[in-house]
């Protein structure tokens, strides 16, 4: 599909029948925000068989590139989802990235040192690409009602679900929700109008972000200067996007003026500074930002969960935001739908709150750190600072102090209690709780990928010999359960020919990637949830373990006693 | 459990101390401080023992 200006889109205001009802509709599920985390939401929950209402106050989609640097575990999420091949042909992958001091480079780094993933560390895209492919995508499908310019101004909770009052062109009306989700963005309205503010740090400094059209041939990597001398003693970040698009990140110091930061004739110079006299480049986009680390204190507030931004802020070193909401949104929507079909009970959802608000603390705390490196807060911080840059060049062990941005990985829910202990021995970092590495396969005959077979069900890996030896009847069983769990046999190269597929999946570990990564033997088995996270392990299959396990991964049963969410790890 | 040690592990103290002295001369005050920071970065990683570093680093807070 060809790209359409997505700065430029408008898209028309329809009143909706809702709003002459009676008596206010009532709909399942409510997704308040149509930015990156909000359609991601609304994608997985359509997906799932849930009609979705998505509201949105603007018209339009983001302006400006803004959220880049889209992590690898995003795009396997949107794999799942069916859009993550064209966001990984429209970006630009990479995985290296050099930091410099003063005059010199100091080191680089390879975020993705092994083969076998199908997705590299990190897309450059930008986040009105990413916002025009989801809204497409959820265009093409059923079940996603998407109404633009309706604004939430209110929210009252209900015995049972959410009362909205939704302001549009035509005046206000009522809707009702049994669910509500809001990814309204960093200044969340839904946030203010229930009266739950985050809490954290505000960092006093100012960023410019720079966006300029260029033809450069410089190598699609992350080059991060500290102290340069084309801007002493700040810091400076290169990227490159599509469309020969290039981002340039200025930091400009506390006393940056934000009217005058951003006028052409102040930013061109810093520009000129950096790329030198005689470069041709245009200035696409400019603008200047400071940044908060905060978090609410619970994402869930009755029947309205909070997600992306709305629930969590980091500062944009490491690449946290934007990709840490789209796993808050692949986290949730299991879990709704589990929930909404009478499959799970609603403490599901407060595991919820237990793994994302876990994850946000990580992210708050790596991107706090990276701050506190990038922006010194004294002399002697700055002074620390400078001499590990120094000792760097040379001394591999500064190295790994050097914070341009712990850049983003997916967090590992290894305390939560969806989890299944182990009972057995297992080498590697397959533990539960952790999500499932990638790893190539052959599926028929034909190269693939393991995570494109586990596509949102509960799944269980089964690694075999010989999958004639396989306990078809009980497998066969669990896969008829009122939430099944569908099996995948893995078999190694040399298994017998012969051992075609006939009703259980399977697939080659032809190099035995997936046997290293996941330390798989014959016997072994994984039950991974829905979200690709590890649940359970164990070295021989026991149909009456895996049930217990999937039963513990969706908080069945009254063995549960969550701690109370909102407690900072 | 490691702890730091405050008992003496210096074969020669005298010689140690010159050195150290030594190793300022001529540094201007500022650059004394860069230099002692590199010391501080350096031997940190040689020790790496979190536990010992933590009590060394309270223990020289204390010294203040």
């Amino acid at each position: 599909m060809a790209d359409a200006d997505y700065q430029a889109l408008e898209f028309p205001y329809r009143p909706h029948p809702d709003a002459r009802a009676a008596m206010p509709a009532r709909h399942p599920v409510v997704v308040v925000g149509a930015g990156p985390v909000g359609l991601t939401a609304a994608i997985d929950l359509a997906g799932r068989g849930l009609p979705v209402v998505l509201l949105d106050d603007d018209c339009r989609l983001s302006t400006g590139s803004r959220a880049i640097c889209f992590a690898k575990r995003t795009l396997e999420i949107w794999d799942r989802l069916g859009l993550g091949q064209r966001m990984a042909d429209k970006g630009v992958s990479w995985n290296v990235g050099r930091i410099f001091f003063q005059d010199g480079e100091v080191w680089r780094f390879d975020l993705l040192p092994e083969p076998g993933h199908r997705r590299p560390a990190f897309i450059n895209l930008q986040q009105y690409y990413c916002e025009g492919y989801l809204l497409e995508h959820a265009a093409r499908r059923p079940g996603i009602d998407l109404r633009w310019k309706h604004k939430v101004v209110g929210a009252r909770a209900l015995a049972d679900g959410v009362e909205l009052t939704v302001e549009t062109p035509d005046g206000t009306h009522a809707l009702h929700a049994d669910w509500v989700l809001a990814c309204d963005g960093s200044r969340s309205p839904m946030r203010r109008i229930l009266g739950r503010e985050a809490h954290g740090r505000v960092f006093r400094d100012r960023f410019l972000i720079a966006d300029i059209r260029m033809h450069a041939d410089f190598p699609p990597e992350r080059w991060f200067w500290f102290d340069p001398p084309f801007h002493p003693g700040q810091s400076v970040l290169l990227h490159r996007q599509p469309d020969d698009i290039w981002r340039v990140d200025f930091q400009m110091g506390w006393d940056a003026d934000p009217v005058e930061a951003v006028k052409p004739e102040n930013v061109l110079p810093l520009l000129r500074a950096l790329l030198g006299p005689r470069a041709e480049f245009q200035l696409e986009w400019v603008s200047l930002y400071t940044f908060a680390c905060e978090r609410m204190d619970c994402f869930r507030h009755g029947r309205v969960l909070f997600a992306g931004d709305a629930a969590h802020r980091v500062s944009p070193f490491g690449a946290r935001g934007a990709n840490s909401g789209v796993q808050d949104a692949e986290n949730l929507a299991w879990k709704l739908e589990a929930v909404i079909s009478g499959a799970a009970p609603e403490a599901l959802l407060d595991t919820y709150c237990l793994e994302r608000e876990y994850a946000a603390d990580e992210n708050i705390l790596n991107s706090s750190r990276a701050t506190d490196f990038i922006t010194p807060k004294s002399e002697v911080s700055r002074l620390f600072r400078n001499t590990v840059l120094k000792l760097a060049r040379d001394h591999p062990f500064a190295r790994a102090l050097v914070n341009s941005g712990r850049l983003s990985v997916p967090s590992a829910y290894r305390t939560s209690p969806l989890n299944t202990p182990d009972a057995d021995r297992f080498e590697g970092p397959m533990a539960p709780g952790t999500v499932a590495l990638d790893a190539p396969v052959l599926r028929n005959g034909r190269p693939d990928w393991w995570l494109a077979q586990l596509p949102g069900d509960f799944m269980l890996a089964v690694f075999c010999d010989d999958p004639r030896d396989a306990d078809r009847g009980a497998l066969e069983d669990l896969a008829r359960d009122d939430v099944p769990v569908r099996t995948i046999l893995v078999r190694g190269a040399e298994s017998p020919p012969g051992a075609h597929e006939d009703g259980i999946a399977q697939v080659v570990d032809a190099e035995g990637w997936l046997a290293r990564r996941y330390d798989g033997r014959p016997g072994t088995c994984y039950l991974i949830r829905p979200d690709q996270h590890v649940a359970a392990r164990w070295r021989r299959f026991e149909p009456r373990r895996v049930r217990a396990a999937r039963d513990c991964a969706l908080a069945r049963g009254d063995a549960h006693d969550f701690p109370a969410s909102g407690a900072r790890a | 459990m490691s702890r730091l040690r405050i008992d003496l592990n210096l074969a020669a103290p005298d010689d140690f101390y010159e050195a150290l002295i030594d190793a300022h001369r001529g540094l201007t005050p500022e650059q004394s401080q860069a230099m002692n920071a590199a010391l501080v970065l350096l031997l940190a990683n040689h020790v790496g023992d979190m536990q010992v570093l933590r009590e060394a680093l309270e223990r020289a807070r204390a010294a203040v």
